[in-house]
């Protein structure tokens, strides 16, 4: 069954239509990737589907259901887990606090007043997990917001990840990153979705990335969708190559 | 972990030392022991405003309307239903709570400047319905003709009433019972959601937290304990009157917790100790004993931004 479907959405701000008209469905097990130039509605597309704004016209159904008016807080207890083109962790905490909130979270602890000796231990074995799996481990009780860009890049997608999602939207991995870390995060990318069979619907500037990982390609110019096929067949379109990869590539 | 756990313990323990041990002191530093029960009291009103203003990081500026209801609820129990200083400072707060836990779904979506504005305007609405309503509140001249009693405990009998130690170690219980629920919450997974909230909202919404839904638990708590408090205000007294829920007193718990570091679980108890003493000494000096108090905010804050305690726990950490 389609795990995420959207039907003509669009978002209008005042006379400033942002994303108009886009459909797209996501399979379980895809590796999605969304382009376009700046300004294309890449990130209004992103907010949409994870709720952060509420479409002025058309439906997003998940795992089959309409969640097109749901709360973002909803969304993620029904599998959906971003991240932001402006990294957002808590940069006061350490990262083994940053982690554990959602690890609590997920496992519906979060009104919780008190855990037992077992659920507390299970809570800490599945943060050390993580912190493992984004080869943290060594900066646990360091400050976040002491930690390179990169790390803070790698603490955002464990976060999401703690919340065990079905789908994670990832809104440009890579930006801001020099080649060793873009390598990193995107290796990191790959072993989720090659190993963990993990959909993701991603956000990228960075072009070797987009045709490295993604299985389809969707491209947005001027909040419309201008095509959407393989990496090949997008790299073959000419409307595309006009409007976007000739810029970027001269 | 272990030297960072002792750094937690050792501050908790002077605390608790120096607090139990006043009326031993106090007298021989030139201070009395209702001075003491001041501190405690209006320490107690202080960390609960921070419970929502240093660990969910909402500012309120009207939680003088929930220690004012507090200390009505108290007094009005006495004064009008049963002669029970047990049963009054169940009612303050249970008074003050349902207000909060009322008028919090109304107010949660505002943050910001908007959220401080409204809870003014909430305090306002108690303030002059207690200067109005004379007949029962007694109006400006406030609530008197009545007074605390001394505390049944069923086997033993405790004069609170005219032993102002006794009062003093019964507003230490509460206060230890209140200060116990707060510390345990915020080390809890609930606790935890909160300090997310306040580290950054965004991120906290995304990560499954229901925001507005846990600003309006952290609310309730946090008036649940300043209602404690203005209920042993009250007692404290023997005495309520509207200023207790005017909206300078919401300032001043501002103060107390700003002074004190609302990053630091224990700032806003000695930002009250700070203000308590210097209202004490200052006011029998001079009239405008409110300005020095000013200008000592200013200074601190201007120059430790963190508080009292934050600045001194830099000192310790470096």
């Amino acid at each position: 069954m389609t795990l995420l479907r959207v039907e003509s959405a669009s978002k209008h701000f005042g006379s400033l239509i942002a994303v108009n008209n886009v459909s797209m469905t996501v399979e379980p097990g895809e590796l999605r990737a969304v382009i376009g130039p700046n300004g294309a509605g890449k990130t209004t597309f992103f907010n949409l589907i994870s709720g952060f704004f509420r479409p002025t016209s058309g439906r997003i159904e998940f795992d089959g259901e309409d969640v097109t008016a749901l709360l973002p807080a909803r969304r993620v207890w029904r599998g959906m887990a971003r991240t932001f083109q402006i990294t957002e962790v808590f940069p006061e905490l350490s990262v083994r606090e940053n982690l554990r909130i959602p690890v609590e979270v997920a496992a519906g602890l979060r009104l919780r007043p008190w855990l037992s000796r077992d659920a507390d231990g299970e809570i800490r074995a599945r943060v050390t997990q993580l912190m493992e799996m984004g080869d943290l481990t060594s900066k646990a009780d360091r400050l976040v917001g002491e930690l390179s860009h990169g790390d803070q890049r790698a603490i955002e997608i464990m976060m999401a990840l703690a919340l065990k999602p079905r789908l994670l939207l990832l809104d440009e991995p890579t930006a801001g990153m020099g080649d060793q870390e873009t390598y990193d995060v995107t290796q990191l990318i790959r072993k989720l979705h090659r190993e963990q069979k993990l959909s993701i619907v991603l956000i990228e500037h960075d072009m070797r990335v987009v045709f490295h990982l993604a299985d389809r390609i969707m491209v947005l110019a001027e909040g419309k969708m201008l095509a959407e096929g393989t990496p090949e067949e997008i790299a073959a379109n000419e409307a595309v190559q006009a409007a976007y990869l000739g810029t970027a590539a001269a | 972990m272990a030297v960072s756990e002792l750094n937690k313990r050792i501050p908790t323990t002077l605390v608790w030392l120096l607090l139990l041990t006043m009326p031993y002191w106090l007298p021989k530093v030139g201070g009395y022991v209702e001075l003491g029960t001041q501190v405690v009291v209006l320490g107690l009103a202080a960390m609960s405003l921070n419970f929502l203003l240093g660990y969910t990081g909402v500012l309120s500026f009207g939680h003088a309307a929930y220690f004012g209801l507090g200390a009505y609820g108290a007094a009005m129990t006495i004064r009008y239903l049963v002669p029970s200083t047990g049963l009054s400072l169940i009612v303050g707060t249970l008074v003050g709570t349902i207000a909060a836990a009322i008028i919090g779904p109304m107010i949660v979506h505002l943050r910001g400047v908007y959220f401080a504005m409204v809870t003014i305007a909430f305090g306002q609405v108690f303030y002059f319905i207690a200067f109005r309503w004379s007949s029962v509140t007694g109006g400006d001249d406030g609530l008197t003709g009545w007074t605390r009693l001394p505390l049944d405990l069923g086997l033993v009998t405790v004069d609170i009433q005219n032993n102002p130690i006794a009062f003093l170690y019964l507003a230490l219980a509460m206060f230890a019972l209140a200060v116990g629920v707060m510390a345990w919450l915020l080390r809890s997974p609930f606790g935890r959601t909160l300090i997310a909230i306040r580290e950054n909202e965004r991120r906290a919404r995304f990560l499954g937290v229901p925001v507005d839904q846990h600003i309006w638990i952290s609310w309730i708590i946090s008036c649940c304990f300043v209602s404690l408090a203005g209920a042993l205000y009250a007692l404290l007294n023997n005495f309520v009157d509207p200023r207790a829920l005017y909206w300078t007193q919401s300032g001043d718990f501002v103060i107390m917790a700003v002074l004190g570091g609302m990053r630091s679980f224990w700032g806003p108890l000695i930002g009250a100790a700070i203000y308590v003493v210097l209202r004490d000494y200052l006011s029998s000096l001079t009239e405008n004993w409110m300005s020095f108090i000013g200008l000592f905010f200013v200074l601190v804050v201007l120059f430790f931004p963190r508080g009292i305690l934050g600045m001194v726990r830099r000192k310790v950490l470096s």
